[in-house]
C-alpha cells in the first residue's frame, strides 16, 4: 500500500490506542481518577506514543533507504556492455527508474492491467508505442536488460514494500498491546511520556546540527568529486574563468582567482558607502538625535534592511546601472567613457553597500548604547564638546564591537547573491576597474548549476567547490568577528 | 585652555583673556563639533533618501505594470469557417484550431476601418492580426467551445493588444523604434491612434496580471503573477507547518531542559552559525540532499519550503528563546509550587505567556523566507514557465510550480522590456505582502504584549 495510507493507518491505531489506554487506566482505578498515578490523559498519551513513534520511525528511515538498496541489487543486473554509448551508469539507473515509475502509474491508472505491465518484454515489440499508450513517454525504444532491469526494480520494491507495511503494523499493534498491558493506575505514565516528549524536543534541537553536518558532507562529496575530475591547484590558483560547454572533455580552464577577486572588490565598494554611512547616522541617532526622531528615523533605516534582496537586484540592473552609464558611460554626462555597460561592479557594490547600511547601523548603535554614561560624563565634564567626546572616548571604546559588525557585514557582503546576479555581470575579469563588469563566486555558482550542464561534469561539480569555498570563507570571518569581540571587549561594571 | 600650573613658572606675562570671548581654538572646535553633527544628520537623510528613491523607482516603475492595452471588436462568428456541418458538434468545432480563427479577428478590424471611414492601409488582411495579441484566437476558441449556440452571430469581444501596441500606450515603442521592428508597422500605429480615437482601445487595470499565469516570451501581454503567488502559498504553508513546531520544540529544549554540557554547547553554536551561512549554501544542500539524494520533485514548492524551513529556523528558535526568557521565573516556581512537573510548568504556564512573542518572531521569519530568491534558484525553479494553476492539494505541493521571488527574477532575466514593468509589478505585489505581514507582527506584538 502507498506510504501515505500506511502512516495514515498507524496514526489513526494510534488514537484509537490514546482512547483505549485512557479508558483502561480509569477502569483499573474503578473509575476514580484520584486513584491513578498521573492524570489520565498521560495514559493516552502514552498508548499514542507507544503506537505512532516506533512505526512511524521505522518509516521515517526505511522509505529513503529503500530505494538505494534496491537500485544497487538492480544494477547489478546490467552489464557494462549494456550502457549506451556516451551514457554513465547513472543514466541507465535512470532510464530504469523511469520505466518501473511509469509502469506504475499506468497500472494505477488502469491504462494497462498488471499483469500485462508484468509481462512486458521485448520480445513482443513496440514496447515505446505501449507504453505512450498508456501514457508514459519514453526517449527511445528501451534496451533489454533496462526494461528486464525495470521489471526487477518494480519486484524487489514491491517486496520491500509489502514488508515495510506488514514490519510496521506489527511494531505499532505491538506497541499498543504493551501500553494497554501495562497501563494500570500504578503505571508511571506521566514519568514516560515526560521521557518521550523530552527525547522528541532533543530531537528537534539537534535538527540544526543535522542541518550543519548535511552542508558540510553534501559540500565535501560533490567537492571530493569535482577535485577528481580536475586538479585543485588549477581551482584554486588559476586565473581564468571560462568554462567550455561543448559537452563532456572541453578544456574549461576553471580557476577561482578572478571570482574571488570580483567578490572581494565589490564588497569593499559596498562596505566603502555602508560603514560611513551606517556609522555617522548610528551616531546621530543615539548621541544626538532626540526620541521623537530616533523613533522615526529608525525604523525608516531597519525598512531597508527588510527589503528582499531581489528587489535590490532588479534595482540595480534597471535604475542605478542606466544611470552610472548615463554619468560615466561612453558619451555620457562627464564625458569619461569608463563604463562599457550597465552591469559593473559599481552597480552592484553600490546597491549592496544601500542594502548594508541598516546592517551597520543597528549593530553600531546597540554597541555604541552599550558604553556606559559614565565614560561620556566624565569625558564631558573634562570639558570636552560632544564630539570629541564620541571621537575620542565613545568610539575607541566600542571599537571591538563596531568592527566585529563591519565584519559580519562583509560577510553578509560576499554571501550576497541576487544582486550581483542581476547587477554585476557574468564576465569573470581580473581588473581594477570598478566599471567593467565583474563576477563573483555566488553568481557564478547559480549560473553552474542552473545551465544544461549534466551533473556529473566538472562544470556543474565547480560550483560545490565553489560553494565549499564560500562557505568556509563566511563562517572563518564570523568566527574571527566573535573572537576580535571577545577578545577585546572591555567589561564595564 | 591654558593651566594654571604652568602660567604660574612664565615670567613673561601673557594676554589675559575673558572666558567670555571665545578664542580661536574654541571657535574651531565649536566648528568641528558643528561639522561633526552635519555630517551624521546627512548620513541619516542619506539612509531615507535611498530608502524613498527605491520606492519611488518602484511604484513608478511598477504601476505600468497592472495596466493593459484591450481592443474591443465586434466579430462575427461565421458558422462556414467554425462550423462547417452546422450540426454544432462539439467535436466537430473542437477540429478548427486557433488557425481558424485568425481570420475572423482580421475580418472584425477590417469592419471597423470600413465603418470608421479610414483608407485600408495594408494589402493583406492578415496585417491586422499583428496588432492584437497571439493569444486572442485562443480566446475567441475557448468562447466558441463554451457557447457552441452563438455561432453565426456577431459578438463584441474584449481582446488583448499586442505587446508592442501595448509599448506604443505605455510610452516604450516609438515610430522609431518600430521601423527596426518586424512585428509592427507604422502604419499599424497610425491605425491603432485613429482606433483610440474611437474609443475603441483604451489602457486599462489588468485583473489578468494579478491573477492569471506566466506566458511565455512572445506574449508578454499575457503573462501574470497570480500562479507564482499560489506557489509560495504552498511554499510558506510548508516552512509554517515544519519550522514552527520544529523551532518552538528546539527553544523549549535549550532553554528549559538542556544540561550545560558540550553537548548543548555544540548545538548552540551550530544555531548561531546557520544565521549567517549565505543563502546560496542552503540552495546547494537542498539541491544535494533534497533533489539528487531523496530524489524529491524538481522545482516544487515542497521542496522549496524544506530549504526555507532549514533558513528560517534560527531565526524563529532566537525570537523563541527572548520571549521564554521573558517570562519571569516567578510564573515557573509558582507552577512548580502548586505540584506541576517541570514540563508541565513549561507548557500549561510558560509557553502560553511566552506565545505571542512566539508569534511575532514567526511572522517576521515568514516574512523573510517570502523574500529568498537564491535557494529556490537552485532547486530548479529558474526557467521554468508557470503556466497551469495547480488543480489539487496535493498537486499544489509537489507539481513544478514557480514562486514570486523566482518569478520576478525569471521576467528580469527576459529580453523583452515589456517583461521588466511585470517584474517590477511583481515587486509591488511582493512588498505589499511583506508590508502586510510586518504590520501583523507589530500590531500583534502592541496588542499582547505584557510587561512583567
Amino acid at each position: 500500500m502507498s506510504h501515505s495510507w500506511l502512516a495514515l493507518i498507524v496514526l489513526a491505531l494510534a488514537a484509537v490506542g490514546c482512547l483505549a489506554g485512557r479508558a483502561r487506566a480509569l477502569r483499573s482505578a474503578g473509575g476514580d481518577a484520584r486513584r491513578l498515578h498521573s492524570l489520565p490523559s498521560y495514559y493516552g498519551a502514552n498508548a499514542f506514543l507507544a503506537t505512532a513513534a516506533p512505526a512511524l520511525l521505522l518509516l521515517a528511515v526505511w522509505i529513503p533507504l529503500q530505494p538505494i538498496y534496491v537500485e544497487s541489487r538492480v544494477s547489478d543486473l546490467i552489464p557494462d556492455a549494456a550502457i549506451a554509448e556516451g551514457g554513465t551508469r547513472e543514466l541507465a539507473m535512470a532510464d530504469v527508474r523511469r520505466i518501473a515509475e511509469g509502469l506504475d502509474y499506468a497500472v494505477r491508472r488502469g491504462a494497462m492491467s498488471s499483469d500485462a505491465a508484468d509481462s512486458l518484454d521485448i520480445g513482443g515489440g513496440g514496447v515505446r508505442e505501449r507504453l505512450a499508450e498508456a501514457g508514459v513517454a519514453l526517449g527511445s525504444e528501451p534496451r533489454p536488460e533496462i526494461l528486464l532491469a525495470a521489471q526487477r526494480y518494480r519486484e524487489i520494491s514491491r517486496v520491500g514494500d509489502a514488508s515495510l507495511a506488514a514490519i510496521a503494523l506489527i511494531l505499532a499493534a505491538g506497541g499498543l498491546a504493551w501500553a494497554l498491558a501495562r497501563g494500570d493506575r500504578r503505571f508511571r505514565a506521566r514519568i514516560v511520556v515526560e521521557k518521550g516528549v523530552m527525547t522528541l524536543l532533543a530531537g528537534a534541537a539537534s535538527v540544526a546540527v543535522l542541518t550543519t553536518i548535511g552542508i558540510v558532507l553534501s559540500l565535501i562529496f560533490n567537492t571530493w568529486e569535482f577535485f577528481a575530475l580536475h586538479s585543485w591547484t588549477d581551482f584554486f590558483f588559476g586565473t581564468t574563468w571560462s568554462p567550455s560547454f561543448s559537452g563532456r572533455g572541453g578544456a574549461s580552464e576553471l580557476g577561482v582567482v578572478p571570482l574571488i577577486w570580483g567578490t572581494l572588490y565589490i564588497s569593499l565598494i559596498a562596505l566603502l558607502v555602508a560603514v560611513p554611512i551606517g556609522l555617522y547616522a548610528a551616531v546621530y541617532l543615539s548621541e544626538y538625535a532626540g526620541p521623537r526622531a530616533r523613533s522615526i528615523a529608525k525604523p525608516l533605516i531597519e525598512i531597508l534592511a527588510g527589503i528582499p534582496t531581489i528587489v535590490y537586484g532588479l534595482f540595480a540592473l534597471l535604475a542605478v546601472g542606466p544611470a552610472l552609464v548615463r554619468a560615466f558611460g561612453e558619451g555620457g554626462a562627464l564625458g569619461l567613457g569608463w563604463m562599457p555597460g550597465g552591469t559593473a561592479a559599481m552597480t552592484a557594490g553600490l546597491v549592496m553597500g544601500i542594502m548594508l547600511i541598516p546592517f551597520v547601523s543597528s549593530l553600531s548603535d546597540d554597541i555604541i548604547n552599550a558604553v556606559p554614561q559614565a565614560l561620556r560624563d566624565g569625558s564631558l565634564g573634562l570639558g570636552a564638546t560632544r564630539s570629541e567626546t564620541i571621537r575620542h572616548v565613545v568610539l575607541p571604546a566600542a571599537l571591538p564591537g563596531i568592527v566585529g559588525a563591519v565584519l559580519l557585514a562583509a560577510s553578509r557582503a560576499i554571501g550576497e547573491t541576487m544582486i550581483v546576479v542581476l547587477g554585476a555581470g557574468a564576465a569573470a575579469k581580473l581588473s581594477l576597474n570598478p566599471f567593467e563588469a565583474m563576477t563573483t563566486v555566488t553568481a557564478k555558482i547559480v549560473s553552474q548549476l542552473t545551465g544544461d550542464a549534466d551533473f556529473a561534469s566538472p562544470e556543474a561539480l565547480v560550483a560545490f567547490a565553489l560553494g565549499m569555498t564560500l562557505f568556509v570563507i563566511t563562517l572563518g570571518l564570523n568566527a574571527f568577528a566573535l573572537y576580535i569581540v571577545r577578545k577585546y571587549r572591555e567589561q564595564y561594571e | 585652555m591654558s593651566d594654571s600650573a604652568t602660567s604660574h613658572r612664565q615670567s613673561t606675562p601673557f594676554a589675559k583673556t575673558s572666558i567670555l570671548a571665545t578664542n580661536a581654538r574654541t571657535r574651531r572646535r565649536k566648528a568641528a563639533e558643528a561639522r561633526f553633527r552635519l555630517y551624521g544628520l546627512i548620513a541619516v537623510a542619506t539612509g531615507m533618501a535611498f530608502l524613498a528613491l527605491l520606492l519611488v523607482a518602484i511604484v513608478s516603475n511598477g504601476a505600468r505594470g497592472f495596466q493593459q492595452t484591450f481592443v474591443t471588436l465586434e466579430i462575427e462568428l461565421r458558422e462556414d469557417m467554425l462550423d462547417k456541418n452546422g450540426a454544432r458538434d462539439i467535436e466537430d468545432i473542437k477540429k478548427v484550431s486557433t488557425f481558424g480563427y485568425a481570420p475572423l479577428i482580421d475580418s472584425g478590424v477590417a469592419a471597423v476601418v470600413t465603418r470608421l471611414g479610414l483608407d485600408a492601409p495594408f494589402e493583406s488582411e492578415k496585417e491586422y492580426r499583428k496588432m492584437l495579441s497571439s493569444g486572442a484566437a485562443a480566446t475567441l476558441r475557448n468562447y466558441v467551445l463554451e457557447n457552441p449556440e452563438m455561432i453565426g452571430r456577431t459578438v463584441a469581444f474584449r481582446l488583448l493588444a499586442s505587446s508592442r501596441v501595448d509599448g506604443y500606450f505605455k510610452g516604450r515603442v516609438t515610430r522609431e523604434s518600430v521601423a527596426r521592428d518586424k512585428n509592427l508597422d507604422a502604419e499599424h500605429l497610425d491605425l491603432v491612434d485613429r482606433l483610440r480615437d474611437a474609443g475603441l482601445i483604451e489602457k486599462t487595470f489588468n485583473w489578468g496580471f494579478v491573477l492569471g499565469a506566466d506566458a511565455s516570451d512572445s506574449r508578454a501581454e499575457q503573462a501574470g503573477f497570480g500562479v507564482s503567488m499560489l506557489g509560495s502559498l504552498f511554499m510558506m504553508l510548508v516552512v509554517l507547518g515544519l519550522s514552527l513546531p520544529i523551532g518552538v520544540a528546539a527553544s523549549i529544549y535549550l532553554e528549559e531542559f538542556a544540561p550545560r554540557n558540550r553537548c548543548t554547547d555544540l548545538i548552540e553554536v551550530n544555531i548561531s552559525n546557520l544565521a549567517a551561512v549565505p543563502s546560496i549554501v542552503f540552495g546547494i544542500l537542498g539541491l544535494a540532499v533534497f533533489i539528487q539524494f531523496m530524489h524529491l520533485p524538481q522545482s516544487a514548492p515542497l521542496v522549496g519550503g524544506l530549504v526555507l524551513t532549514l533558513m528560517t529556523l534560527p531565526t524563529i528558535i532566537i525570537a523563541t528563546r527572548a520571549s521564554l526568557k521573558s517570562v519571569p521565573p516567578s510564573i515557573r516556581d509558582a507552577a512548580l509550587g502548586v505540584g506541576a512537573s517541570k514540563m508541565q510548568a513549561v507548557f500549561h504556564h510558560v509557553l502560553p505567556l511566552a506565545a505571542p512573542g512566539i508569534l511575532t518572531g514567526t511572522i517576521i521569519g515568514l516574512a523573510q523566507a517570502l523574500g529568498e530568491t537564491a535557494p529556490l534558484l537552485l532547486i530548479g525553479m529558474v526557467g521554468f514557465i508557470a503556466s497551469n494553476p495547480p488543480e489539487t492539494w496535493v498537486e499544489g505541493f509537489v507539481a513544478p510550480n514557480s514562486a514570486m521571488p523566482a518569478q520576478i527574477y525569471e521576467w528580469a532575466k527576459r529580453a523583452d522590456p515589456a517583461f521588466y514593468e511585470r517584474a517590477w509589478g511583481g515587486i509591488i505585489i511582493l512588498l505589499v505582502f511583506l508590508v502586510a505581514m510586518n504590520m501583523i507582527a507589530v500590531l500583534l506584538r502592541r496588542r499582547f504584549e505584557r510587561r512583567w
